[in-house]
């Protein structure tokens, strides 16, 4: 009886050992990770379906150049020890790529593995800006704006558009103004073409900002900068023309609202603001948007439309390469341009997303127009 | 020089709309010595009730002025009316209740008004129309003072001027002033104290209205919540100036409005508030009735 049991498992050991390398050679394996169960599911799921729909598709195509793709599909729970337990597993199966990680501590945590395993990772939904600014992880690329996308977007507006030399930011003090404003203000400082000269945080629902208002007029500055909401723009805005001060006024996603619009009125005209890129129209979104619908019988969630850009882009590139290898994979990735859901995209050196993320909008005759 | 004058009509203007909110506190604290912690909401509704009738009068294309003048007079009238009902409805059954009573009802009452509010009108923030016009004389310093900055200063000193002539000479101050020094006795000699009470809050809600109507034309939007910054800040002046004496209240809104301006201007914005309070701790210790206060001496 004993060496019956034994016999047996020892048999599907050597079925394991025998299965996996027959099998990898006919496929081209590719990891997807996030949380795929618990709280963060919401976060995680959209990306998995997202990418099976993507890889559904290129399967019935022929795959890559004849060679079917492989999904392994990993949960990190959103936990970054979890997460590299979970890279080390793909990385033994020998993964080419990563559609992942959904969450930024596991990306973070994750990269030096998928590094040394000369893995590509993309992920749809990682924003903290220190990932690869530094250029230490050339294998990482994303399909999302990083958290200070917007702010170095109204900087470089700013500095090259308006040619503006002095520059006045302000903030309400929250979380998402302040982090904007500080952003904005150490990529003016970084770019030493232009000064910051008033650096100030505003109460919101305070009753007058006129003393804030002559500051600003008194530093000379010839653009002001502002990181915060709708409310505390539409009144620096009025009181800042009331005080006839008419020099540009950049403002963030907070401030793209059609309250700004109808509060602030005629006060509202020229004033600039950064806001994504409105997708509801662009086919591929609308295509992979309704067979998520038919397969799931519900809205596809957060990151779908990053996670299918991800996949689409990944897939392409391995099509123009030729190969799954990391170093090829990598060039296609940065010289190709893919439509996506988001237009036709492309990644800079640094894996950042040309062409996903945010755009320059103006006030012009009470709508938002986009100028950049 | 034309720095510190531009911030000094900056912090005059603020500190004219904490004086109207001010004296409202002030006034009621001094006659029956309650906290009125839904006074800011009569500033939110006398701000909402403008926003009403300015819309309608702007439809039917009356002259700026006379909007301007219609839209106070509605928005004092109606936020009075709130006042006079709230002190019904909430204080007067509590008025020989501990004191701890009447401040909890007070709460309840500020939240009950701005949900109220919210829910008949909107959570929203909305446009509020520029009643006061470009004056044409002020143009050539309109980089230092604004013409609603102009107006905020001359309504909100008349209408303190008119108060504090009312409360000197007339007969109805007269009788404040005797119910605010000791009710009892004001009764004896036949004051009648619970329409004296009653004026009080009409009067202080009037106020209010005035510069609720004043700064949301100054900052062209409104909304639900705008009473309770306002109200924190003109309670904190009221404590400043000595809560229950007029002219403290009014005192205090200037020296609040003034360093919070003058910190803006100097230090930095951040620190707006840092100041306003250090300053109000500062003045509490060592003047702990307020500026113009007076020590109440508990009769034993």
């Amino acid at each position: 009886m004993r060496t019956t049991v034994f016999s047996f498992i020892l048999a599907s050991f050597i079925l394991i050992f025998l299965q996996s390398p027959t099998y990898a050679e006919n496929t081209i394996k590719i990891g997807v990770t996030g949380a795929h169960q618990g709280d963060l599911a919401s976060y995680g799921l959209p990306s998995l379906k997202a990418t099976q729909l993507v890889v559904k598709d290129i399967n019935s195509q022929g795959g890559i150049n004849g060679v079917p793709i492989e999904l392994l599909a990993e949960d990190d729970g959103c936990k970054p020890e979890v997460a590299t337990n979970v890279a080390t597993k793909l990385v033994a199966a020998g993964v080419k790529a990563v559609i992942g990680h959904v969450c930024s501590g596991p990306t973070k945590a994750t990269l030096p593995i998928y590094r040394d395993a000369n893995v590509v990772v993309i992920s749809p939904a990682a924003t903290t800006p220190n990932l690869s600014q530094d250029g230490t992880y050339q294998n990482f690329f994303r399909t999302i704006a990083a958290d200070d996308a917007q702010a170095r977007l109204q900087t470089d507006f700013t500095l090259q558009t308006l040619k503006a030399k002095k520059i006045a930011i302000l903030h309400d003090k929250g979380d998402y103004g302040k982090g904007l404003a500080e952003y904005a203000r150490t990529f003016i400082e970084q770019s030493k073409d232009a000064k910051v000269v008033l650096f100030e945080g505003v109460t919101p629902g305070a009753v007058d900002y006129s003393a804030v208002i002559q500051k600003i007029k008194r530093s000379n500055a010839d653009a002001v900068l502002f990181g915060g909401y709708h409310p505390e723009a539409s009144k620096i805005v009025g009181q800042m023309r009331q005080k006839r001060l008419t020099i540009p006024f950049v403002s963030d996603d907070g401030v793209k609202d059609a309250t700004f619009l109808k509060v602030a009125g005629k006060d509202a005209e020229g004033v600039y603001a950064t806001g994504p890129a409105d997708v509801s129209n662009n086919p591929i979104a609308i295509m992979y948007r309704d067979k998520f619908r038919a397969a799931e019988g519900a809205e596809p969630g957060s990151f779908f439309d990053n996670a299918v850009a991800a996949a689409l882009a990944l897939t392409q590139a391995m099509i123009k390469a030729g190969t799954a290898d990391a170093d090829a994979l990598i060039k296609a990735l940065r010289t190709q341009k893919v439509a996506t859901p988001f237009g036709d995209i492309t990644f800079d050196d640094r894996g950042e997303p040309v062409g996903i993320g945010f755009f320059i909008y103006q006030v012009q005759n009470g709508r938002f127009v986009l100028v950049q | 020089m034309e720095y510190f004058i531009e911030l000094l009509f900056s912090g005059l203007t603020r500190g004219s709309i904490y004086a109207l909110i001010a004296l409202g506190y002030t006034m009621v604290y001094g006659i029956i010595g309650l906290i009125n912690f839904a006074h800011g909401e009569m500033y939110m509704i006398g701000a909402f009730t403008g926003l009403i009738v300015a819309e309608i009068l702007l439809i039917y294309q009356f002259p700026l002025p006379a909007v301007f003048v219609l839209t106070a007079l509605a928005a004092v009238i109606w936020s009075s009316a709130y006042g006079f009902t709230v002190e019904r409805i909430a204080y007067r059954p509590l008025r020989k209740a501990p004191r701890l009573a009447p401040l909890i009802s007070a709460i309840g009452m500020s939240i009950f008004l701005q949900n109220y509010v919210q829910l008949v009108q909107t959570a929203d923030f909305l446009p509020f129309p520029s009643l006061i016009p470009e004056f044409a004389f002020l143009e050539p310093y309109a980089g230092i003072i604004g013409s609603t900055d102009a107006a905020i200063l001359v309504v909100s000193l008349i209408a303190m001027l008119l108060l504090s002539v009312m409360v000197k000479w007339t007969r109805i101050g007269k009788a404040m002033r005797a119910t605010a020094q000791d009710q009892k006795m004001a009764l004896l000699v036949g004051v009648n104290v619970d329409r004296i009470i009653s004026f009080t809050f009409i009067l202080g809600s009037g106020l209010a209205a005035i510069g609720g109507v004043l700064i949301a034309s100054h900052v062209g939007q409104i909304n639900v919540f705008i009473g309770f910054i306002a109200g924190i800040k003109a309670f904190t002046a009221a404590v400043l100036g000595g809560i229950g004496s007029i002219p403290g209240a009014v005192l205090g809104s200037y020296v609040l409005g003034l360093t919070e301006s003058l910190t803006t201007g100097y230090v930095s914005s951040d620190y707006e508030d840092v100041f306003a309070f250090a300053l109000l701790v500062l003045i509490l210790i060592f003047r702990p009735s307020g500026l113009l206060g007076k020590a109440s001496v508990d009769k034993v």
